[in-house]
Formats: C-alpha cells, sequence, structure tokens
C-alpha cells in the first residue's frame, strides 16, 4: 500500500510538473482535443492557402477588374479633383454637419495624431523617435491648399508620408479634411472670437 | 489450504477499492483541469517572424489598434496590417534595423510576412469582429491586455463557455463605443465605484442600443 500511494503520488507530481498550470506561456500550439471538422479546406483570409501557387489566399483583384462597391468612379469624392480635369476641387463634395466634423477627430486621432500632433503642429509623439519632416498644418501654404490635393496627400502619400489610401475609406479621408480645417482655423482664432462674456476666464 | 492465499489478501478487496477511487478521482480531476481550452489554449504564444511588440507600438506611442487592423470595424476579421504600413513610420524610424529586414523586404516585393495566427476559432464557428466591436465590446474582453504585451499570447480560452457567458449577460461587459480600443479605460478608478457605474450604465445601453446578444445555436453555428 505505501508504495502505491508514494507511486501515485510521484505520478501526480511528475504529470503536474510536466503539463504546468493553466494559463503558463507556451511556444507550443493549441492541442485539439476533438479536432473533427476544426480545421476546414475552406478560404479564410490572410491565411496559406495551397490552391493557389503563392499560396495567398487574399487574391489582388484580377488586372483591368474593379471590386463591386470599390469607389471607382470619376466624382469629386472619389478623387478629390474636378471630373474629367486634374484640377484639384477647393471644397469639401460632401455636406458638412457635426456628425462628419466628430468623426473626422475620432479618424484624426486613430491616424494622423501621432506623427502631425493633436493640434495640427506637426509635433506629434513620433516626433521624438527620429521622425522628421511631419508638416505643420498651421503652415500658409497648407491653410490655403485646396482640399482635394489634401485628400489626395491622404490617399497617395506624398514624399515623406505614407499612403492611406488603403486603409481609410473616402467618406473618413473627407472627415478628417472637414476636422484638419477646423483646427487651422482655431490657431487661427483671435479674441474677437470669443463671445464676450467669455473673455474674462481667458489668461491672455 | 490456508497457505494458497496468504493472509494480506484479506485487504485486497478494501486495498483496490481505494486505489480505483483515488486513480479514478485523480484521471477525473486532471481531465477537467486539463481537458479544456482554459488550459490547451491560453497562454500560446508562438514565436513571430518580426519581434513587433504591441507594449511599445500601442502602450509607449499610445497608437490606436485600428491604424493597424482597419478593417476590425466594418468586416467580421480583423486584419493583420500590410508591411506598407509599419513602412509608414519605419521608412524613417530604425530605418537600417535588421530586426525590420523581412518587414522592408516584404514591402518592396509584396510577398506577405509568415505572421503566425494566435487566436483561431474552428472552423464551424461563425464569429464576426464588427458586430461586438460596433456594440462596446472591447478587445480587451477577449484578447487581453494586448497594450502590455511584446509578445502577444492567447489570454482567453474562446470557448464556447466563455461566449456564452458574455452573451447571456452582455450588461456587465459593455462599455462606450468610443473607448473600445483603450484598453485600460474604466468606469472609475474604484472598481467598487465601477462595478455599480457597469451596472447602471451597462443596462442603459443594452436597452438603448437594442442589443441582442443571441444564444442560438445557429448565431455562432451557422
Ligand atoms: C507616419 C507619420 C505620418 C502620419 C501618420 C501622417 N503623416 Fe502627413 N506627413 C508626414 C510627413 C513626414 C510629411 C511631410 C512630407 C514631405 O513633404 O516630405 C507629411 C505631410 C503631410 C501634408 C502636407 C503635404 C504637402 O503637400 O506638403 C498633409 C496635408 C498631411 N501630411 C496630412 C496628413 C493626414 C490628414 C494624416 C492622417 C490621415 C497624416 N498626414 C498622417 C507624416 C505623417
Ligand atoms: C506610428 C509609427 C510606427 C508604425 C506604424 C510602426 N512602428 Fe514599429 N516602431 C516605431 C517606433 C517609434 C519604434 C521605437 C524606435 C526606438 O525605440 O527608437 C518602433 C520600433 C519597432 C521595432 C523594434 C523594437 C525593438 O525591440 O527595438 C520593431 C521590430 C517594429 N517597430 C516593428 C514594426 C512593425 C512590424 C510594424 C507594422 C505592423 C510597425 N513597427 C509599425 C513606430 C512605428
Ligand atoms: C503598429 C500596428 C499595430 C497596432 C497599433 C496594433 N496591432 Fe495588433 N498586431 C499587429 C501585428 C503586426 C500583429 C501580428 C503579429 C503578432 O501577432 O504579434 C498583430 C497581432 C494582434 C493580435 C493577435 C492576432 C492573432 O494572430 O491572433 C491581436 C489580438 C491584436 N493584434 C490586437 C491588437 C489590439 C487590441 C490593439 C490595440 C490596443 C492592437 N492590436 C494594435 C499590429 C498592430
Ligand atoms: C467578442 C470577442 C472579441 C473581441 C471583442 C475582439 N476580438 Fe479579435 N478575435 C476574436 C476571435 C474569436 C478571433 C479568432 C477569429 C478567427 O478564428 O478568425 C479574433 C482574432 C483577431 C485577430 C487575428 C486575425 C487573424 O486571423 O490573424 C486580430 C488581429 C484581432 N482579433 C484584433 C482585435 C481587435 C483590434 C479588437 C478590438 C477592436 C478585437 N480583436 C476584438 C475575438 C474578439
Ligand atoms: C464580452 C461579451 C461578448 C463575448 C465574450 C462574445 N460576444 Fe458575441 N456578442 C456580444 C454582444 C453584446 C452581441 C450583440 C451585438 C448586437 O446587438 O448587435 C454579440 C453578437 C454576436 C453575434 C451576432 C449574432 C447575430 O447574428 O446578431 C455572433 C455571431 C457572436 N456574437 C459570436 C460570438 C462568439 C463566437 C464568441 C466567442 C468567441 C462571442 N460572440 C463572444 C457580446 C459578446
Ligand atoms: C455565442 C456563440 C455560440 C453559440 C450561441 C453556440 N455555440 Fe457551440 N460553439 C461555439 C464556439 C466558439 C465553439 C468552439 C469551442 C472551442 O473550440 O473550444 C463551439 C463548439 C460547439 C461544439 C463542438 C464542441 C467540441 O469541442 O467538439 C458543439 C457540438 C456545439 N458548439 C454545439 C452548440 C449547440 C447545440 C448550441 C445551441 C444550444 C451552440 N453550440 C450554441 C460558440 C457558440
Amino acid at each position: 500500500m505505501r508504495y502505491f500511494v508514494l507511486a501515485f503520488v510521484l505520478l501526480v507530481f511528475v504529470v503536474v510538473s510536466i503539463a504546468g498550470c493553466r494559463g503558463g506561456l507556451s511556444r507550443r500550439p493549441p492541442v485539439e482535443l476533438f479536432a473533427d471538422m476544426d480545421r476546414q479546406p475552406k478560404l479564410r483570409p490572410q491565411a496559406v492557402n495551397r490552391f493557389f501557387g503563392n499560396g495567398l489566399s487574399s487574391r489582388l483583384p484580377v488586372p483591368g477588374t474593379i471590386a463591386r462597391g470599390a469607389p471607382y468612379q470619376d466624382l469629386p469624392l472619389n478623387t478629390g479633383r474636378e471630373p474629367g480635369t486634374t484640377n484639384f476641387v477647393t471644397l469639401l463634395p460632401v455636406p458638412l454637419t457635426s456628425g462628419l466634423l466628430a468623426r473626422g477627430q475620432e479618424r484624426y486621432a486613430i491616424h494622423c495624431a501621432m506623427c502631425h500632433g493633436a493640434a495640427g503642429d506637426g509635433k506629434g509623439l513620433l516626433a521624438k523617435y527620429q521622425m522628421v519632416g511631419m508638416a505643420n498644418f498651421h503652415d500658409q501654404r497648407l491653410v490655403a491648399m485646396p482640399d482635394g490635393e489634401i485628400f489626395n496627400t491622404i490617399t497617395h502619400g506624398k514624399n515623406l508620408m505614407g499612403a492611406y489610401g488603403a486603409t481609410i475609406n473616402p467618406q473618413d479621408r473627407w472627415a478628417i479634411i472637414a476636422y484638419l480645417r477646423a483646427l487651422q482655423r482655431a490657431h487661427l482664432a483671435t479674441v474677437d472670437d470669443v463671445p464676450e462674456p467669455a473673455r474674462a476666464g481667458l489668461n491672455k | 489450504m490456508s497457505d494458497v492465499f496468504p493472509k494480506w489478501t484479506n485487504r485486497l478487496p478494501m486495498l483496490l477499492l481505494v486505489g480505483l477511487v483515488m486513480a479514478g478521482t485523480a484521471v477525473v480531476a486532471g481531465v477537467w483541469y486539463y481537458f479544456t481550452p482554459k488550459y490547451t489554449r491560453v497562454g500560446y504564444q508562438p514565436i513571430q517572424p518580426v519581434a513587433f511588440s504591441h507594449a511599445l507600438h500601442v502602450g509607449q506611442l499610445g497608437m490606436d489598434c485600428r491604424y493597424c487592423h482597419s478593417a476590425v470595424e466594418e468586416s467580421w476579421y480583423s486584419n493583420v496590417p500590410s508591411a506598407s504600413s509599419c513602412m509608414n513610420c519605419h521608412n524613417q524610424v530604425l530605418k537600417d534595423s535588421p530586426k525590420l529586414d523581412l518587414v522592408r523586404q516584404s514591402a518592396a516585393t509584396g510577398e506577405p510576412i509568415p505572421w503566425v495566427q494566435v487566436h483561431k476559432v474552428p472552423d464551424y464557428v461563425y464569429f464576426n469582429h464588427a458586430v461586438h466591436v460596433r456594440r462596446g465590446i472591447s478587445c480587451v474582453e477577449c484578447h487581453g491586455p494586448i497594450h502590455q504585451m511584446d509578445e502577444v499570447y492567447h489570454a482567453q480560452p474562446l470557448s464556447m463557455a466563455f461566449c456564452l457567458d458574455c452573451h447571456r449577460d452582455p450588461a456587465s461587459r459593455i462599455r462606450p463605443v468610443d473607448k473600445v480600443t483603450d484598453l485600460e479605460w474604466t468606469w472609475n478608478s474604484d472598481p467598487a465605484i465601477a462595478a455599480d457605474l457597469q451596472r447602471v450604465n451597462g443596462e442603459k445601453f443594452v436597452h438603448d442600443w437594442n442589443v441582442q446578444s443571441l444564444q442560438n445555436c445557429s448565431a455562432c453555428h451557422r
């Protein structure tokens, strides 16, 4: 009996020390206990799929085709240019609403603020990490720049700035531009823009 | 006759019984403890081809999840960013670091970086990011404190019981939609007050937004 108990305790000890506790970090992929239909040979995005020669399951569009719903028409909304020309549109082609501005503020914080700064002065957090040349939106050139040209910069990038056309949809790009204009306007504000009763509260 | 079976065999049935009970208990306890996703999945931390750190990019630089996982609000699938997203910054930051060789190569050739997928539900389960994220279910509920992880590990079991726990009582987890990617966010720094606010506001959100976290089988097995 004594040997049995000893062997039993030893076995439990060995199992626990090999298997460890719940939640321990491990490099081994999880065991699938009853793996009946867990992994089916169907297409999953961004996974390797041997059906295709290069294994890419997320296929690129065939040249000369356009995905359904993709913004393809030659409209100011999609290109930032006057239809049929290369001239940039000067004003937003979408209605300016408070909803659009709020959306723009949120998207600006996600996509632009770490470089251009929350106030748009080009001094975002990344300035502390070897990142240079971030444009200051309060630059006279950028204040005067047509909306369409900023749209083009977001879509295709410019010089040192990467392209955001793939991750921000056109509607959101216009929302960001609307918010960017609000930032510029706020920067140009003077005391006269503050309502009379509130002026006392300002520390000049 | 008394020599055929020695004296100790009288205790044999008893010993066998005790032994079996002990072994049985051990097997049941072992299966209960180990044969569950809480053990098999939680803690899975594969070695990634590039030493990308969420703790650095999210925790320290304060980036939003949606800068990289940009499809998470629109689609069922939360994408892993392409190398060109990394190059938006890394064309200047750590421009020559060998740690980023693979990223530069991928951006130049279009060959994807072979990231190892950590979270994976079985293929017979239908999961959808957009429905959750747009209804104030934060990433932290299902992925744990990503913003503190140098290497991503599997923090929650993602078993059927885990999904259902929340689907039965979403009010205890739901939060304002604009705080979904702010993983550190709480209602209040005092846990007791936060729990009260969660209850009150959670029930309000569930009612106001008409949240229907279905429990019928065809919601997730379609
Ligand atoms: C990774 C850092 C980074 C991010 C994020 C970023 N930018 Fe830039 N941006 C730059 C840099 C660097 C330049 C300077 C480009 C140059 O002229 O070389 C620039 C320039 C610009 C310019 C001026 C272009 C010109 O004509 O001179 C605009 C407008 C602009 N960015 C808008 C945005 C908007 C809107 C966003 C958010 C969607 C954004 N940027 C996000 C780094 C960034
Ligand atoms: C918003 C800009 C930005 C983006 C986008 C970005 N990074 Fe970084 N990354 C940084 C900064 C800043 C550092 C820190 C540099 C330093 O420590 O000097 C860094 C550091 C790193 C490091 C080195 C970490 C270490 O241990 O030293 C790696 C690897 C890395 N990034 C990979 C990536 C990958 C992969 C992506 C794309 C998914 C990416 N980064 C996207 C800004 C960015
Ligand atoms: C700079 C870009 C970047 C940002 C910002 C970012 N991620 Fe990631 N994320 C990645 C990359 C690249 C991977 C794939 C490599 C890995 O698993 O570490 C990844 C992987 C993940 C995974 C694991 C995916 C899997 O394979 O199961 C989760 C979960 C995740 N991210 C959640 C988040 C959350 C939550 C946030 C916001 C707090 C966030 N990420 C912010 C780039 C980013
Ligand atoms: C309700 C739970 C839940 C929430 C909330 C959630 N996720 Fe996920 N996530 C999952 C599950 C389940 C998977 C595995 C999906 C699969 O098998 O394709 C996953 C997978 C991922 C992946 C890996 C995709 C891949 O195939 O490589 C990333 C990246 C990710 N999530 C990011 C996020 C981000 C960012 C957020 C917050 C904005 C978030 N998730 C919120 C449950 C969730
Ligand atoms: C932290 C809470 C939470 C967790 C965990 C969670 N869910 Fe949900 N889920 C919700 C809520 C809330 C909704 C309802 C959203 C709405 O009303 O549109 C929902 C909706 C869904 C829907 C959409 C149903 C429909 O057709 O309307 C599916 C599918 C789903 N969840 C699957 C899952 C799966 C699979 C898991 C486990 C990997 C999971 N959920 C984990 C909270 C959660
Ligand atoms: C909220 C989403 C959700 C709902 C609702 C749901 N399931 Fe599941 N189910 C899951 C997930 C996620 C898994 C995968 C669990 C895992 O891999 O650990 C699963 C796995 C299963 C499995 C396989 C278990 C195994 O390990 O092989 C069965 C059988 C199953 N579900 C039956 C049902 C039935 C019957 C119902 C209705 C009463 C139901 N499910 C409702 C999410 C759900």
